[in-house]
């Protein structure tokens, strides 16, 4: 059968009763009564506990380590250092592919970043692993750490993150500038942030002789197989990694991390199951971050208000020996004014820090951050409402390219969100606002873009004698509700109601579902599932149009409909038959169909094809302590076909509350002269508590796409944190007149 | 963490005679456990306060005053409804603190005893005078942007992070010890101490000396009706104070006859300056006067690092805290305990 | 040394031999009780993803040390339904997408039937988010999670009108 789901479809497609609706998580019973089991949660017999030793200095070499200490400690196995590291094949310096990072797993004593796995204490108790591992106090030869934007002049980057170019030329920013009657020149920072899962890290490692088992949250789960294979230096398919549930993601589980590979190497030389997870410290360094930036953005407009230059040169920290995972902020620049001329500009500068990577909105969120709020300034320099503005600047094709978009209800989004939150007759000037508190109110907005990308993904649909249904697909649900959404495609696919369906995934002996990451996890894996449906109903149909008993002998050339467990001819909807007796009489066997999803270059090449949406918040401040309180944010998004509406209000809620974190909370606060960050928990490294969430409210505006996918699908993960970063901060400087250059914004910069 | 033994005496003289050096009394657990996990206290021997039945106890004294047992939980003092009625700020100061959970574990004694949160203090690999004597204090260059602006040392310049002690220095409680040499009274006022040269010197409490009890005198359930405290921080709940503010007034007449005052978060100890209050007393309750009021509490801050904002932030949070009990302690405990944001603020 | 205390979990009468006074109850229960639904997420009170009750009142199992707990009766997420029918905190937090990964769940739930009985916030939203806000969820389901405890605490308060009627 063909890649392409538009191309097996002899049928009308059919849209079935189950995606559309709100239907409740179906892992729901599983995670309220603890059942759901993470990867934590699994105890082999036998079972021993990793700790791994992080690194204390930034940058320099081991010198010392007190195994004696830590091995006498009763409880204590074994103490890996790198003069007894268990081994590991694959170079650990290479990147077998490309997501992969270089990872530190003891192959020798420097130190490249602060929380580096330096050796592995092996106990029979968590405790003593602990005390072992606490008990090497490591002493080094220390060099000076590479610490800020300030640690050397900034260079142009080689490449953008996901192969993207590190510049994009459209036009002559430099001539739209001169050439403007006004012009705006800001520079905005974002700091460094941790994705702080809920669930840290976890690996629990078995070998049976060269087959590797593991239960490890994953975002990746056939794809990492291949990392690990590569590490171990077996077949892939010797590897199985289960990952039923993630305790959350963000970009962060998708590859493997040192202290995980570290940990399965233990079990190896051990020969026994090996569990390790990472402490909330630990967090803050081997397994990914979000990169600090330092964002310089130009904007020129006409007599008009029409943006005659975008310029955004985006700087981002990036690790000192890898460097492939420049924040890609200017990107966020790219597809959504219609500025007549645009440039953008990816720079870096090394630190000695562990390697960032993607999290949540990748460049978007940090690129969204400034442009929103200069996107702001620009606006009331020219005196114009920053709606109006936006309007104004709409882009009706991508800018640059020229390319129509696949499908854009921006507009939608900004009438509907603006007349739900109230914007109409919002005071053009600052500090105009006060509540009957005497807080100081603020109302300020963003737009929301996220692209809406697809990758590859397999599926199986397998149509059982009893007429109900399996599907199949290695998919990962970090809480987004993969269980539950891509089981909806599924069912409509097979025409079955979805409690008629057994849903199989988060395990890599499945079809590959691909990589739940971009937003584009639903689409892809989605689409290999509605696909595998698709292509077990059609043999299914073939069946019966071939069986002279079947009432739909001879129908085969008209199609089929699939409904509630009946097979009717696509014209004659009086000829039925129920998929099982179809079965029954073709002998019993298990009809089996297969389906893959991928997004055709040429489609790519036609379309520019993104989410969209249009954020308003409202600021409460403390007029005299300036305390600020988020108390309202309407986000109206516009993100193709939805399958889950109550499923998508919770990714898009979620997704806005990150945007309170960025604006006002999240930052690693680095020592200066260590390079260490201090704020390694969550006491310290604030995320927004339920007290700092008031009134939210989404809603999702109706878009038919039909070029994005067959299923006309885009996602709605990411896009949340993008626009609301600048909502928020706008609506801080209508409150206070205060712009605040960087985040988080704290009270102590608006009481400067 | 280091192995340790455990030993759970049933009586105050059953723990003091288990006391040996480098044994620690265990309460809640949600500070000490917290500090050993990470490596920053190491006690050979814990003695664990829980089943210490005599410690338990909330006392409403004849008089007005009041005599809580160590052990009491911090959350059961803030719901006790006459002591909440004789001491809201108290209250409100707990409630305002940590979360619920921890609320639950926490004990009156633990949170009086309670360590700084200095990130360098918690980090055993950073030099630091308060955990290990002479080896330097690495937040002095480092990352201070919540420590102190007032008592500091070159030595030293953590705050103590309570928010209870806020509004019992406020008031003048009094602190009861026993130790092996028998019971005494500390005034609050002496019980922890500015770090000098000697940061390590966190209390006046001797080696094996227990908290019994805090005291609350008769005079302080005075000031219940006009009592508040106001904590300022970065995340609506569930943070330390930038800095807080306990506030109590006794009006009569349009006048102010009496008042008590202390900044939370600015200083290894709360911070009450009774000049201040004197300069309250007799005066209407306006705005000018709560000005004054806290630049003579502030007087001598400088900041200790990337800080001086808590000054003006202090000052700007006294007078709201005065303003806030001037207008009288609500009938019900704020939604938000302590917060500006607490539903019956008004600022207009 | 090794140490000999009994607990009620989830109503069952357990005797455990502590070979080592370290083990916190978030990881008796864990590791040695097989009782996985209870979290960690930092181990040091300052998430909440460990929460259970213990004699009926919310703590941080983390930061408790199981030697200490001797006849204690402690409830976590594996003790509250009846059987198949879910606790009404249970139910709620499903009905309002009261979490997405679901990691923190166990916490936020067990922390909301220990906020319901303390009985201060009421159906009071600022109420429930203040007294929820030692429950950190980094999917940021709060919305539904403020909505569920507020479902749940009316829904309990029917029923118990009900029974006392
Ligand atoms: C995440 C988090 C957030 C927090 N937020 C806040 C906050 O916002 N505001 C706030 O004020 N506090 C906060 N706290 C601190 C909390 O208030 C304290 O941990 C608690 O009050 C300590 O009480 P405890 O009984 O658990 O003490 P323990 O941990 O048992 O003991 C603390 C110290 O006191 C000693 N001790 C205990 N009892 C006695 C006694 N009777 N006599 C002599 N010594 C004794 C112990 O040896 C130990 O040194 C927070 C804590 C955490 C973990
Ligand atoms: S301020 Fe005090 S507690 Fe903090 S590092 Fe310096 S000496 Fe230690
Ligand atoms: S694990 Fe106990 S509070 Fe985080
Ligand atoms: S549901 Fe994922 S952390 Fe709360």
């Amino acid at each position: 059968m063909s890649d392409r789901v538009s191309e097996t479809v002899t049928m009308p497609m059919r849209f079935g009763s189950n995606s559309g609706q709100s239907v409740t998580r179906r892992d729901g019973i599983a995670k309220v009564t603890g059942r759901a089991t993470y990867a934590a949660d699994n105890h082999p017999d036998g079972m021993l506990y990793a700790v791994y030793v992080p690194a204390t200095i930034a940058r320099g070499r081991v010198t010392h380590l007190d195994t004696a200490a830590a091995k006498a400690h009763p409880g204590v196995v074994e103490v890996f250092t790198p003069k007894n590291r268990p081994p590991v094949v694959g170079d650990p310096d290479k990147k077998p592919f490309m997501f992969a990072i270089p990872i530190e797993v003891l192959q020798d004593d420097t130190v490249r970043y602060a929380m580096q796995p330096i050796a592995l204490v092996i106990g029979e108790t968590l405790e003593a692993a602990t005390e072992g591992a606490r008990l090497l106090k490591p002493q080094y030869e220390v060099e000076p750490a590479r610490t800020g934007f300030d640690a050397e002049p900034a260079k142009r980057a080689a490449a953008g993150p996901f192969g993207r170019p590190a510049e994009v030329v459209h036009g002559d920013t430099e001539a739209g500038l001169s050439q403007a009657k006004q012009t705006l020149d800001v520079t905005y920072d974002t700091p460094a942030q941790y994705h702080n899962a809920m669930e840290p890290h976890a690996i629990v490692a078995k070998w049976d002789g060269d087959k590797l088992e593991i239960d490890t949250p994953n975002q990746a789960i056939v794809l990492s197989r291949g990392f690990y294979a590569f590490y171990f230096g077996i077949p892939a398919d010797n590897i199985l990694i289960r990952s039923p549930y993630l305790g959350g993601g963000f970009g962060s589980k998708a590859v493997p991390y040192s202290p995980l590979v570290l940990a399965i190497a233990a079990a190896r030389k051990l020969d026994r199951p090996v569990k390790l997870v990472l402490t909330r410290a630990q967090m803050f360094g081997p397994v990914g971050h979000r990169g600090a930036t330092r964002q310089r953005l130009r904007i020129g407009i006409d007599g008009e208000a029409q943006m005659t230059a975008l310029d955004h040169v985006s700087t981002a920290i990036v690790d000192s020996f890898d460097s492939s995972f420049p924040e890609p902020a200017a990107n966020a620049s790219q597809g959504l004014y219609n500025a007549s001329s645009l440039h953008s500009l990816m720079m870096v500068v090394h630190n000695d820090i562990g390697v960032p990577g993607a999290m949540r909105a990748p460049g978007e969120a940090s690129g969204s951050a400034a442009l929103e709020c200069a996107i702001d300034e620009m606006a009331e320099k020219a005196g114009m409402d920053p709606l109006e503005f936006r309007l104004k600047n709409y882009a009706d094709v991508e800018p640059g390219t020229g390319k129509p978009y696949s499908s854009k209800a921006l507009r939608e989004c900004y009438a509907e969100g603006a007349k739900r939150f109230g914007w109409a007759g919002r005071p053009l000037a600052p500090r105009q606002m006060v509540d009957d508190k005497g807080f100081l109110t603020g109302w300020g907005m963003g737009t929301a873009l996220f692209g809406a990308p697809m990758f590859a993904a397999q599926a199986r649909a397998v149509l059982r004698p009893d007429g109900t249904g399996l599907v199949e697909t290695a998919a990962a649900d970090m809480g987004q509700g993969a269980w539950t959404a891509l089981a909806q495609i599924a069912a409509d696919s097979l025409g079955l109601p979805l409690d008629k369906v057994e849903f199989r995934s988060g395990s890599s002996d499945l079809p590959d579902g691909g990589v739940a990451g971009g937003s584009g996890h639903t689409a892809t894996a989605g689409g290999a599932l509605h696909a595998a449906g698709t292509d077990a109903i059609r043999r299914l149909g073939e069946l019966a149009a071939a069986d002279p008993q079947s009432p739909l002998f001879g129908t085969g050339n008209q199609g089929f409909v699939a409904r509630d467990g009946r097979l009717y001819a696509a014209r004659d909807e009086s000829r039925s038959e129920a998929y099982a007796d179809i079965i029954a009489r073709a002998g019993g066997q298990e009809i089996e169909g297969k389906g893959s999803a991928a997004r055709p270059p040429e489609d790519a090449a036609r379309h520019a094809m993104y989410s969209h949406g249009a954020v308003f918040a409202e600021v409460k401040i403390d007029p005299v302590l300036f305390q600020m309180r988020v108390t309202r944010l309407v986000g109206a998004f516009a993100a193709g076909r939805i399958i889950n509406p109550k499923l998508a209000e919770s990714q898009l809620m979620g997704g806005m509350i990150w945007g309170i974190s960025f604006a006002l909370h999240e930052e690693a606060r680095f020592d200066k002269r260590t390079g260490r960050i201090m704020n390694t928990d969550l006491a310290g490294y604030h995320i927004p508590v339920n007290a700092d969430v008031q009134g939210l409210e989404v809603i999702t505006v109706h878009e038919d796409d039909p070029y994005v996918n067959p299923l006309g699908i885009k996602g709605v993960g990411e896009i949340g944190v993008t626009g609301t970063v600048g909502a928020i901060g706008n609506a801080i400087w209508h409150a206070t007149g205060r712009r605040i250059r960087h985040f988080p914004i704290r009270i102590e910069d608006l009481l400067a | 963490m280091k192995r340790f033994d455990y030993v759970r005496p049933l009586s105050v003289a059953d723990a003091l005679a288990a006391y040996t050096p480098g044994a620690a009394y265990l309460g809640g657990g949600t500070n000490l456990l917290d500090l050993m996990k990470i490596g920053v206290m190491q006690p050979d021997t814990l003695i664990d306060l829980g089943r210490i039945a005599e410690l338990d106890a909330i006392e409403m004294l004849p008089g007005g005053g009041a005599r809580i047992g160590a052990l009491v939980k911090n959350s059961d003092l803030a719901h006790d409804r006459a002591f909440a009625a004789a001491f809201p700020m108290v209250a409100e100061a707990i409630l305002a603190g940590a979360s619920g959970q921890l609320r639950n574990a926490a004990t009156i004694g633990g949170n009086l005893m309670q360590k700084t949160r200095c990130t360098y203090f918690q980090d055993p690999h950073s030099p630091c005078n308060r955990r290990e004597p002479g080896s330097g204090c690495a937040a002095r260059e480092g990352d201070n942007a919540n420590l102190a602006v007032l008592g500091w040392s070159d030595a030293c310049i953590a705050t103590n992070p309570s928010d209870m002690c806020v509004p019992l220095a406020a008031l003048g409680a009094i602190v009861e010890v026993q130790g092996p040499g028998g019971r005494r009274d500390i005034q609050i006022a002496s019980f922890h101490f500015l770090p000098g040269d000697q940061p390590e010197n966190e209390t006046a409490l001797q080696p094996g000396e227990l908290v019994i009890a805090i005291r609350l005198p008769a005079e302080a359930a005075a000031f219940a009706k006009n009592a508040r405290y106001l904590k300022v921080r970065e995340r609506t709940s569930f943070a330390f104070a930038l800095v807080s503010v306990a506030a109590a007034l006794q009006i009569e007449g349009g006048r102010i006859t009496a008042a008590r005052l202390a900044l939370g978060a600015v200083a290894a100890k709360p911070w009450r300056v009774t000049a201040a209050e004197e300069l309250l007393a007799g005066q209407s309750p306006t705005q000018e006067v709560f000005a004054r009021a806290a630049d003579a509490l502030l007087e001598g801050a400088k900041p200790s690092g990337e800080n001086g904002y808590k000054i003006e932030l202090a000052r700007r949070a006294v007078v709201r805290a005065l303003q806030m009990s001037a207008a009288g302690t609500p009938k019900r405990m704020p939604a938000l305990p302590a917060s500006s944001f607490a539903e019956e603020a008004s600022h207009v | 040394m090794s140490y000999s205390i009994s607990l009620t979990v989830n109503g069952d009468q357990r005797r455990v031999e502590l070979d080592d006074p370290r083990v916190t109850l978030l990881d008796l229960l864990r590791e040695r009780l097989d009782l996985t639904g209870t979290k960690k997420g930092c181990d040091r009170g300052q998430c909440g993803a460990c929460t259970v009750l213990v004699d009926g009142r919310r703590v941080n199992s983390c930061l408790s040390l199981a030697v200490t707990l001797d006849g204690a009766d402690i409830t976590t997420i594996e003790g509250l339904a009846d059987g198949d029918t879910l606790h009404p905190v249970q139910a709620a937090f499903i009905e309002h997408d009261g979490f997405q990964c679901g990691y923190c769940t166990p916490g936020q739930i067990m922390s909301a039937v220990g906020l319901i009985s303390e009985g201060h916030a009421g159906e009071d939203p600022e109420r429930v988010r203040e007294g929820m806000s030692g429950n950190l969820c980094r999917c940021a389901a709060y919305h539904g999670i403020t909505e569920a405890v507020i479902d749940a605490t009316r829904r309990m308060a029917e029923t118990s009108e009900r029974k006392s009627a």
